[in-house]
């Protein structure tokens, strides 16, 4: 039974599933290297799943959908920068906060726009490459946020580890005062850090909406948000690792909707869990690992800054 | 140029100010969205704010504001000592379901034996349930150093599935027609967790709620642990030299908060709720967080705090009823609260100084 | 908003004032509620619930006074909101979803003068409370047929909600229709665990698809399945479900099941009106019109369309019933003899797969 399932299949399902938290969980991993703890990815990927789908709706492109998204995301974790970093809030319960009002403010405004059906997004038709018997399946007839997606992963790595301003953003996740010392404009930078982690949330939240179902319900994030965070640990917040965190995750829950409908009789329940326990259990083998995990964590996360002059 | 300057210690004006300020502010700009949707913003604030405590029906909602606070206060108390020392047990809502199966389980098994016995006996269960679902975060976080966060967060998911799962399954009725959800509590005396005084909205959970918070009184005020929590918070370095363990003080706060959490859990399923269905999960879990916060960590406040929580729910079921305001506006409505309380909490540990700082000399 | 008040506290007025002999004797104006378990906007179940509502105001105009409330949670907040309704003067209050079945019966013993209506429930602890479903197991050997005919692969899928016996009634009929209209046919249950919940209906449907099932029906209400099916590109076809979902018409949607709660409001509404109501335990399906079969498209070839049709009107005479003899259990053991039909007991509490389904329902 189980060999009825096809890997060329399963892994491009996957490969569809995962976008959405691969996007927020980059984006969530660039403000956490900055030294930011934003909790509220749940709630910015909805408001980006919302905006993204009002605006596709009413211009009759997905593109304007997903600029849309972006930019709301945005908004929301100036939102977030505001409180934490101009008026020195707890990261955490505004966070929380974050999250509690996207899911309403969402709710909200998508009002009426349920049952509705979006633009379509194109998806890459390589021609004749498309067409090849395993990698075309696989790998080259997604749509193109798949592509924008790993692209992502390789341009965050590259700032990261080969650019200064990335060398920048990972000095002030590691001191802060350090960096203000050295003239570094730490609440700038993270300002900034902040504001593509949303924008990336917002794509996330817009991906779902726009193209993983396609349609819009409240709530329809269901958590995603918060496995993005949890993405963003079992990657040691290092960009491949995101990668290989979100496909696991993404897998999983693939993986057990296709064991059903090949028949395998797993039970549901336990099978709907596994994708939850599996990061409870990579979270701890990795912080099992003290030295090593004690060495990634950015050294400044979730410590307010306040220059001190 | 206005300038932020940190107080040498917190202004107590200011704690007791920020909610107020916070829910005035609140008021206005719930009244401005309400206003955006096409209600009229004075009536749609009355009908949450002041219908439920004294409009023509108060006299039943008064009551049911009790019913609903208490499971937020329960759950908010534990949740705000170990917010206080730093420890952020977000899986409150996880917790809560398995001392909800936990107790329902003891008392499903029992059924139908009636004996006093029988609910003290679900009650430990509650609370055992949920202590366990918070120590695994609890261990974790002590022996391998994993952020209890993340670990309670993932748990709750997990607790929804087996939630589900003992919906369809174990905890199923076999009298109930192959429909999801156990036997419903209020047909079992012995394991009902009745109102004491009919019409009151007082149960054992509202009574478990009030000696909770007088505990966390106690404690934080006279007891060490309340010293060594206090300590934690405010400086994790000053609290090593003062010889505070940090792996006692997470086992004890996480502990306790997963058990009051469970505690609340076995209340509702038993008494309001009735019965271990798959849609049980009602998010106290979650906005007992914002009650902890907007009750400012403190056992008073979140006493108080519950009980605003509790009527902006009320009030917002109404106002749905009486103005069709959507659901979704009471949402974005209370994460609004949370948002502004945030926001004035920095008059409390800032000050706001006007012009440059002097060069020191 | 004044106005609404002063109607509220009259019509409570009226109802105690005529409270005792309430029964026996009409009123020249009521106020039906409605209470849903999701948003009205779902174009789905509560969409449909609510386009009842919205016909019984049509049908009686001012005498009628409609009030709703939607995404009320089931357990202790149901209750709440079926007292709060009960005291601002509701004469009728409909509970669209079975996990009220205690709040209304609870709040029916506090209120003996308001009427209950409860939908997919089963107790009636009190004679003020009735009972309502629809028959839609009808619907799917209409579907059923048209996928047995239509399948190319011969692989049929089935998203089920939750293992209950009004799901397995209707994928035991899906099935025995397509069987019937195609020896070959084999089905694949996904089951998703929700009513509705559009990703994860997406993602059943996809690794339905995945496995070479071309035809999909769905128990759960979002459009997403259909979505997933209009990725194929006309290769996978589907069926709406709950509410008629036209924009996906003519593919992947070729046909659909309408819930129509329209006539049976009406009716019982009117009933409260001239004092006639009464309990009962309604069990209606295509004959009553409460379940409809959304128009057939062009995709699907004319012969197939005309047996399908014929089936439904076959149905709608109370000449044929779906779930005649014979009939076998998935263990092999008989069931219904030859020509015997199911009686409603047997298939209100069904919880087995007839011969020929693989896999087990989950416990």
């Amino acid at each position: 039974m189980i060999g009825s399932i096809d890997p060329v299949l399963l892994v491009a399902a996957l490969m569809v599933a995962s976008t959405p938290i691969l996007l927020a969980a980059t984006g969530e991993m660039i403000a956490e290297r900055a030294g930011v703890l934003n909790l509220g990815v749940e709630g910015m990927m909805i408001v980006g799943a919302i905006c993204g789908f009002i605006a596709a709706v009413l211009t009759g492109s997905a593109v304007a959908g997903f600029a849309a998204a972006a930019v709301a995301g945005a908004a929301m974790a100036a939102l977030f920068a505001l409180l934490t970093l101009g008026l020195q809030a707890n990261q955490v319960a505004t966070g929380l906060a974050l999250t509690l009002f996207g899911l309403g403010l969402s709710a909200l405004m998508g009002q009426g726009y349920t049952g509705v059906r979006p633009p379509e997004t194109p998806k890459l038709d390589l021609g004749p490459l498309s067409d090849l018997p395993v990698v075309g399946g696989m790998l080259l007839s997604h749509d193109w946020m798949v592509y924008a997606a790993l692209l992502l992963v390789a341009l965050t790595w590259l700032f990261l580890t080969r650019t200064r301003a990335g060398l920048i953003l990972r000095a002030v996740g590691e001191n802060h005062d350090a960096a203000h010392a050295l003239g570094y404009k730490v609440t700038r930078i993270r300002v900034a850090a902040l504001m593509f982690g949303g924008a990336c949330a917002g794509l996330g939240g817009a991906y779902l909406s726009l193209v993983r179902v396609p349609a819009w319900t409240e709530g329809m994030t269901a958590g995603a948000g918060w496995i993005a965070l949890a993405i963003v640990v079992f990657a040691s917040w290092r960009p491949w690792r995101v990668l290989l965190g979100a496909y696991l995750f993404g897998g999983v829950t693939v993986l057990q909707l296709n064991l059903q409908a090949a028949g395998v009789a797993i039970p549901v329940q336990y099978l709907s869990m596994a994708p939850y326990v599996v990061t409870i259990l990579v979270l701890v083998a990795i912080s099992a690992d003290r030295s090593r995990a004690a060495l990634d964590a950015p050294a400044m996360l979730g410590r307010n800054f306040h220059a001190a002059r | 140029m206005i300038r932020l300057e940190r107080r040498p210690t917190p202004s107590q004006l200011w704690t007791v100010l920020t909610p107020l300020l916070a829910v005035v502010a609140t008021m206005i700009a719930g009244g401005i969205l309400f206003a955006l949707l096409g209600k009229n913003p004075v009536e749609a604030i009355r009908t949450i704010f002041w219908d439920p405590l004294f409009g023509q029906y108060a006299s039943y909602s008064r009551p049911q504001l009790l019913v609903k606070a208490a499971p937020l206060i329960l759950i908010a108390t534990g949740l705000s000592l170990g917010f206080r020392a730093g420890i952020w047990n977000i899986g409150a809502e996880g917790q809560y379901i398995m001392g909800a199966i936990c107790g329902a389980a003891v008392g499903l098994a029992l059924y139908p034996l009636e004996s006093p016995i029988v609910f003290p006996l679900m009650v430990l269960a509650g609370a055992l349930g949920g202590w366990v679902w918070a120590m695994i975060p609890a261990i974790l976080k002590i022996r391998f150093g994993t952020s209890e966060i993340l670990v309670s967060l993932m748990l709750v998911y997990v607790a929804g599935h087996i939630l589900s799962a003992m919906s369809f399954g174990a905890l199923r009725n076999p009298e109930g027609m192959g429909f999801p959800g156990s036997r419903n509590f209020q047909k079992y005396p012995s394991g009902h967790n009745a109102e004491l005084i009919a019409n009151t909205g007082l149960h054992w959970g509202t009574l478990a709620a009030f000696a909770a918070v007088v505990a966390a009184y106690v404690l934080m005020q006279r007891h060490i642990l309340g010293l060594h929590i206090r300590v934690s918070g405010e400086s994790p370095r000053a609290a090593r030299f003062a010889g505070v363990n940090p792996a006692v003080l997470t086992a004890f706060c996480l502990g306790v908060s997963g058990a009051l959490a469970g505690l609340a859990g076995l209340f509702e399923v038993s008494g309001p709720s009735g019965q271990i269905s798959p849609d049980f999960a009602s998010n106290y879990g979650f906005t007992a967080i914002i009650v902890a916060f907007l009750g400012r960590l403190n056992p008073v406040g979140v006493l108080l705090a519950g009980l605003l929580m509790a009527l902006t729910y009320i009030g917002g079921e109404l106002a749905q009823m009486m103005l069709s305001l959507p659901a979704a506006a009471i949402q974005a409505f209370q994460g609004m609260l949370l948002f502004f309380l945030l926001a004035f909490d920095l008059m409390t540990h800032f000050r706001l100084r006007w012009g440059a700082p002097e060069a020191a000399r | 908003m004044k106005r609404r008040h002063l109607l509220a506290t009259a019509a409570l007025g009226l109802g105690l004032a005529t409270g005792g002999a309430a029964f026996a004797q009409g009123m020249d104006k009521a106020k039906a509620c409605f209470v849903y378990v999701g948003p009205i906007g779902d174009l789905g179940w509560s969409y449909q619930h609510h386009q009842g509502a919205l016909a019984v105001k049509e049908a009686y105009g001012d005498r009628v006074e409609i009030a709703w409330q939607e995404s009320v949670p089931e357990g202790a907040d149901a209750e709440r909101v079926l007292t709060q309704m009960a005291l601002s003067g509701c004469n009728i209050i409909f509970t669209t979803s079975f996990g009220y079945m205690d709040a209304t019966n609870n709040v029916a013993a506090k209120f003996p003068d308001v009427k209950f209506e409860h939908a997919t429930g089963y107790k009636r602890e009190h004679p003020n409370v009735a009972i309502y479903n629809a028959r839609f197991y009808e619907g799917r050997a209409v579907q059923g047929h048209i996928a047995g005919r239509m399948t190319k692969s011969n692989k049929i899928g089935y998203i089920g909600s939750f293992p209950i016996p009004e799901v397995i009634m209707g994928i035991n009929s899906y099935y025995l229709h397509a069987k019937k209209a195609n020896p070959n046919v084999e089905l694949s249950v996904v089951w998703a665990f929700t009513w509705f919940d559009p990703a994860k209906e997406a993602d059943a449907a996809k690794a339905l698809i995945d496995q070479g099932v071309d035809v999909i029906a769905a128990h759960t209400d979002s459009t997403a399945p259909l979505a997933e099916a209009a990725k194929a590109g006309g290769a996978v076809i589907g069926f709406g479900q709950a509410s008629d979902m036209l924009d996906y018409a003519p593919s992947p949607r070729v046909s659909s099941i309408i819930d129509n709660w329209n006539p049976y409001y009406i009716k019982r509404v009117g009933q409260v009106l001239d004092g006639t109501w009464e309990t009962v335990d309604s069990w209606a399906g295509i004959p009553e019109g409460e379940v409809e079969i959304g128009a057939i498209t062009d995709a699907v070839p004319a012969d197939v369309k005309a047996e399908a049709e014929a089936m439904r009107d076959a149905i709608a005479a109370r000449a044929y019933h779906p779930f005649t003899g014979p009939i076998n259990k998935q263990d092999g053991s008989a069931w219904l003899a030859e020509g015997q039909v199911a009686p409603d007991g047997d298939l209100l509490g069904m919880m087995f797969y007839v011969e020929g389904i693989k896999g087990d329902i989950p416990q």
